[in-house]
C-alpha cells in the first residue's frame, strides 16, 4: 500500500527545535520537571523536518519498533490524537519514554536528517504526543475488552514487564505483575527522579495498562512471598522475570559505613520512592550535608547529585574517566552542568574518614590517567600515586552500578545463572520450562528501552509457546 | 492481600500485639524471618520480626514498641482496620540445630521476637533455656507463651520487682558458664547483644544474633542495612538478619542506627502542614 502524499513540504534546514526547560535557578530549589516540552508551534517545525524517507531508519532503529515516521507526519499535520494512536501501536509509553529513553542512541542516531543537519528531535515529539494525549488515557483503554486467556505472571513492575503486560493483554492472556515494593514501575519508581520523569505521568501510563485488564499485585516478593513453583501451581502458565537490577555495587573502600555515606539505591530510593525530599512532611528522612560528593559517571550519578544540589548541598560529582566517557543520558549531563553542579573528573575515592561520632567528614581521593583501552573499549584510569589528598565532605553517594537484584535466583536453585545474571536462550527462555527473563536482571545494569526490547521478545515467545501448546487454550 | 487487622492486645505500657491476615506469609513464614510494613500511606516501611501465626485465621503476629511516628501510627490500628502494607517474609530463617542445651536470651520487646526460635529449637529437639529481660515486673511480655514453649525460662528485671535483680547478660553469668551451652541466640537492644557477645567470647558456645539495622526495601536493594561482620559487609535483610554475635561490629551498628535519631524527633513532632489552616 503507497503511503498518501504529503499535506506539506518537508524542511530538514529549519533549525532543530530547542526544549524548553525550567530555569535552572528555580530548578536548582525545586522538584518540578526540568523539561517543558515543546509549545505546538514547536511541534510544527519539527514534524516537518522529518524527511518522510522511503526506508526509515529511524524505525528499525528503535528496539520498539514505534513507527515514527508516520506519527511524526501525524503531528506535522497537527493531528495531534492521531499521532499518540500510531505510537500506541507499538508503547502505551511515550510519556516515559518521551522523557528517559537515549534517543540519541538509537532513532535520532539513525536519522538522515543528522547526517547533514541535527537529526529530528523524535524524543521530544513523542513526548509531546503522550502529553496532548494525557485527558483521553480512560477512553482508550475503555476500547478492550478484558482478558479471558490463559494465566501469566510477571515479576517486577519496571519497563520489561510493562511492556511485555502490554503484548500479553492485547492477545488475551490475563497477565499479573508481582511488584516488591509499594509502588508500581520498578527503576522508574524508585530510581528515575520526579524532575525527570514526574509521578503523574507513570502512574497514568501505568492505569492504562491496569483499565486494560492487567492485574497488579504489590508488596510481593516471588521467591519469598511464593515461589515460582508456587505461582505455576496456582495456574500461571508462563512466568516473566524482569526484576531488575537492584543489587547495589560497593566501593570496597575504608569507612564505608560511615554514617553519611549512601549507595545510589538507598539515595534515591528515600528520595524517590519515600519523598524524602518533603521531609518532614513526609515520614522518610535522607541526611544531606553542606557538601556532597557523588562518585560515579552514569544516569544515577547526575539524579543522586542533582537532587542532593536541589536539597542545598554544594554537589561535586567524582568520576575516574574524563567527560567524553561519561555513560548518562547527554541531556542529564547538560542539564546537571547547568545546575550548578561541579564535575571531577579523572578522581576516584580511596578512603573515607569519619568524626568521633562515626559521621563521614573527608573523603582521600587519588588522580587518575588514562591508559589503554579496557574490555568496555574506553581507555582505563590508572592512578598516580603521588596524588591523593583529601576532601572536606558530608554526604557520599556511590552511584557506581548494580547487579541483577539476587533474592529470586538465590532461592530458586533450579535458574541457571552466571555472575547473577539469569541465563536465557534466543528465545528468551530461562533454564526452567515456561519461565522466561529479561532487562536488567540478564543484562545486568542496561536502559529502559532495551529492558522494553526484551520484555516484548519475551511476551512474543511466551504467545508462541501458549498457542501452540493445546492443553492451555 | 488487604493485611486486615484482627486482634490487637497490649502487653506492657507502649508495647502492642497486632494480628494480621496474611494468608501467603502465614504458610511460607520460619523463625527468625521478618516483615516490613507500611501501617499508613503517611508512614515509613519499617521491619518487624514476625513473632507468631495461625493457618487457621491465615494470620500472622507482631509485637510492636509505640516509641516513633510510624510505630504510633501501626498501634493505631484498630480491629478490621486495613494495614497499607505488609510485605514478606524476609531474611534468612534462623540457624537451628539438634540435640544441643540452647540458650535464648532477649530483651524488652525483643523477648516476642525470641518467642518462634526458642519455640522452633525446642521442637528441633533441643534442651531450650531462655533468658528474658524487663525494665520491671509490669514490662514482663508473652510469660505463658514463652513458658510453653522452652524447658526453662528465667526473667531478669532492672529493678528487681521480678526474678533476678539484673540484666540478662549478669543473669547469663549467674546461671552459665563456658560449657553450659552448646548454640545460643539473642535478639534485642544493641547494647544487650553487645554485652551478651562479649560474656559469651572464648566460651564453646555458638553465639547468632538477629539485627534490627535502619532498612528500606528489605530485599538487598538499599544497602542501608549493612553491617560489618568478621570485616566483611553483609546486608542485614538478605544475609540476616541473623549473624555470628562474636564476628559483628556492634559499635558501628549503634551508630549507624543513630543516623536519623535528630529526625525522627523532629518527625515526631511534626504536624503536616495540609489542611492546619482550617479551624
Amino acid at each position: 500500500m503507497a503511503a498518501p502524499p504529503l499535506k506539506y513540504k518537508p524542511n530538514p534546514k529549519a533549525p532543530r527545535q530547542a526544549l524548553p526547560l525550567l530555569d535552572a535557578h528555580v530548578r536548582a530549589h525545586s522538584a518540578d520537571e526540568v523539561a517543558l516540552g515543546f509549545t505546538p508551534e514547536q511541534v510544527s517545525v519539527e514534524a516537518q523536518r522529518c524527511l518522510q524517507c522511503a526506508k526509515p531508519t529511524c524505525v528499525e532503529a528503535c528496539p520498539l519498533h514505534i513507527d515514527i515516521k508516520r506519527f511524526i507526519a501525524r503531528l506535522a499535520e497537527g493531528e495531534f490524537q492521531s499521532a499518540h494512536d500510531v505510537i500506541s501501536e507499538q508503547s502505551p509509553f511515550p510519556g516515559v519514554c518521551g522523557r528517559v529513553c537515549q534517543h540519541e542512541l538509537f532513532c535520532e542516531d539513525a536519522c538522515i536528517v543528522g547526517r547533514k543537519w541535527d537529526p529530528v528531535a523524535i524524543g521530544s515529539l513523542e513526548r509531546f504526543a503522550a502529553d496532548h494525549a494525557r485527558l483521553r488515557m480512560k477512553e482508550l483503554a475503555a476500547s478492550y475488552p478484558k482478558p479471558t486467556g490463559p494465566k501469566v505472571a510477571l515479576v517486577g513492575s519496571g519497563p520489561a514487564s510493562l511492556i511485555a503486560a502490554y503484548d500479553l493483554v492485547r492477545w488475551n492472556y490475563q497477565v499479573t505483575i508481582f511488584e516488591a515494593l509499594h509502588k508500581l514501575g520498578g527503576v522508574l519508581a524508585y530510581g528515575i527522579p520526579n524532575f525527570r520523569l514526574p509521578r503523574e505521568i507513570l502512574r497514568e501510563e501505568i492505569a492504562r495498562l491496569q483499565n486494560m485488564g492487567v492485574e497488579f499485585v504489590v508488596d510481593f516478593i516471588a521467591g519469598k512471598t511464593a515461589t515460582l513453583k508456587e505461582l505455576m501451581e496456582e495456574g500461571y502458565q508462563a512466568i516473566f522475570i524482569g526484576t531488575g537490577a537492584g543489587l547495589p555495587h560497593m566501593m570496597g573502600i575504608p569507612g564505608e559505613n560511615l554514617v553519611g555515606v549512601y549507595t545510589a539505591n538507598e539515595f534515591l530510593t528515600r528520595i524517590n520512592l519515600m519523598e524524602a525530599f518533603k521531609f518532614p512532611d513526609a515520614p522518610t528522612p535522607v541526611r544531606i550535608g553542606k557538601r556532597t560528593i557523588v562518585v560515579g559517571g552514569g544516569n544515577s550519578a547526575m539524579d543522586a547529585a542533582r537532587w542532593a544540589n536541589r536539597m542545598g548541598s554544594e554537589t561535586t560529582i567524582l568520576y575516574r574517566r574524563g567527560r567524553v566517557e561519561l555513560k548518562a543520558r547527554l541531556e542529564e549531563i547538560e542539564h546537571a552542568e547547568e545546575e550548578g553542579i561541579k564535575f571531577e573528573f579523572l578522581a576516584a575515592p580511596v578512603a573515607l574518614y569519619g568524626d568521633e561520632n562515626g559521621y563521614v567528614k573527608e573523603i582521600e581521593c587519588i588522580r587518575m590517567e588514562l591508559g589503554e583501552p579496557d574490555e568496555s573499549g574506553r581507555r582505563a584510569p590508572v592512578p598516580i600515586e603521588a596524588s591523593r589528598h583529601r576532601i572536606p565532605v558530608d554526604t557520599v553517594v556511590a552511584a557506581i552500578g548494580q547487579a541483577p537484584n539476587p533474592t529470586l535466583q538465590k532461592v530458586t536453585p533450579q535458574l541457571i545463572t552466571r555472575r547473577g545474571r539469569i541465563l536465557i536462550d534466543e528465545q528468551g527462555e530461562t533454564s526452567m520450562p515456561r519461565v522466561y527473563a529479561g532487562g536488567d536482571v540478564v543484562r545486568g545494569g542496561s536502559t529502559v528501552i532495551l529492558a522494553m526490547k526484551d520484555g516484548r521478545a519475551a511476551a512474543k515467545a511466551i504467545h508462541d509457546t501458549l498457542s501452540s501448546t493445546p492443553e492451555v487454550q | 492481600m488487604m493485611n486486615r487487622v484482627l486482634a490487637k492486645r497490649e502487653l506492657a505500657p507502649l508495647v502492642t500485639l497486632l494480628e494480621v491476615e496474611a494468608p501467603r506469609i502465614q504458610r511460607r513464614w520460619k523463625a527468625g524471618q521478618f516483615i516490613i510494613i507500611r501501617p499508613l500511606e503517611s508512614s515509613e516501611r519499617i521491619p518487624l520480626t514476625i513473632v507468631d501465626s495461625d493457618p487457621v485465621r491465615q494470620s500472622i503476629t507482631m509485637v510492636i514498641q509505640a516509641i516513633g511516628k510510624t510505630t504510633r501510627e501501626a498501634v493505631s490500628l484498630e480491629p478490621q482496620a486495613l494495614m497499607c502494607d505488609l510485605v514478606g517474609p524476609l531474611g534468612e530463617p534462623a540457624t537451628m540445630t539438634t540435640g544441643k542445651n540452647v540458650v535464648c536470651m532477649a530483651g524488652g520487646v525483643g523477648v516476642a521476637e525470641l518467642l518462634p526460635v526458642a519455640k522452633a529449637f525446642h521442637e528441633a529437639g533441643n534442651r531450650v533455656v531462655a533468658l528474658c529481660g524487663a525494665r520491671s515486673d509490669n514490662y514482663r511480655i508473652l510469660d505463658t507463651e514463652l513458658q510453653a514453649a522452652v524447658d526453662e525460662l528465667h526473667w531478669a528485671t532492672d529493678d528487681g520487682t521480678y526474678g533476678f535483680h539484673g540484666n540478662v547478660v549478669q543473669l547469663l553469668q549467674s546461671l552459665a558458664g563456658p560449657d553450659t551451652f552448646q548454640e545460643g541466640h539473642v535478639i534485642g537492644p544493641i547494647p544487650m547483644m553487645k554485652a551478651a557477645a562479649e560474656a559469651t567470647r572464648g566460651w564453646n558456645m555458638k553465639l547468632h544474633a538477629s539485627l534490627n539495622p535502619v532498612m528500606i526495601d528489605g530485599t538487598g536493594m538499599c544497602g542501608g542495612c549493612r553491617v560489618t561482620v568478621g570485616n566483611e559487609v553483609k546486608f542485614a535483610c538478605v544475609d540476616g538478619p541473623e549473624f555470628d554475635a562474636h564476628l559483628v561490629d556492634f559499635d558501628e551498628l549503634t551508630r549507624r542506627n543513630r543516623a536519623y535519631r535528630e529526625m525522627e524527633q523532629e518527625a515526631l513532632a511534626h504536624k503536616c502542614r495540609v489542611g492546619l489552616d482550617v479551624r
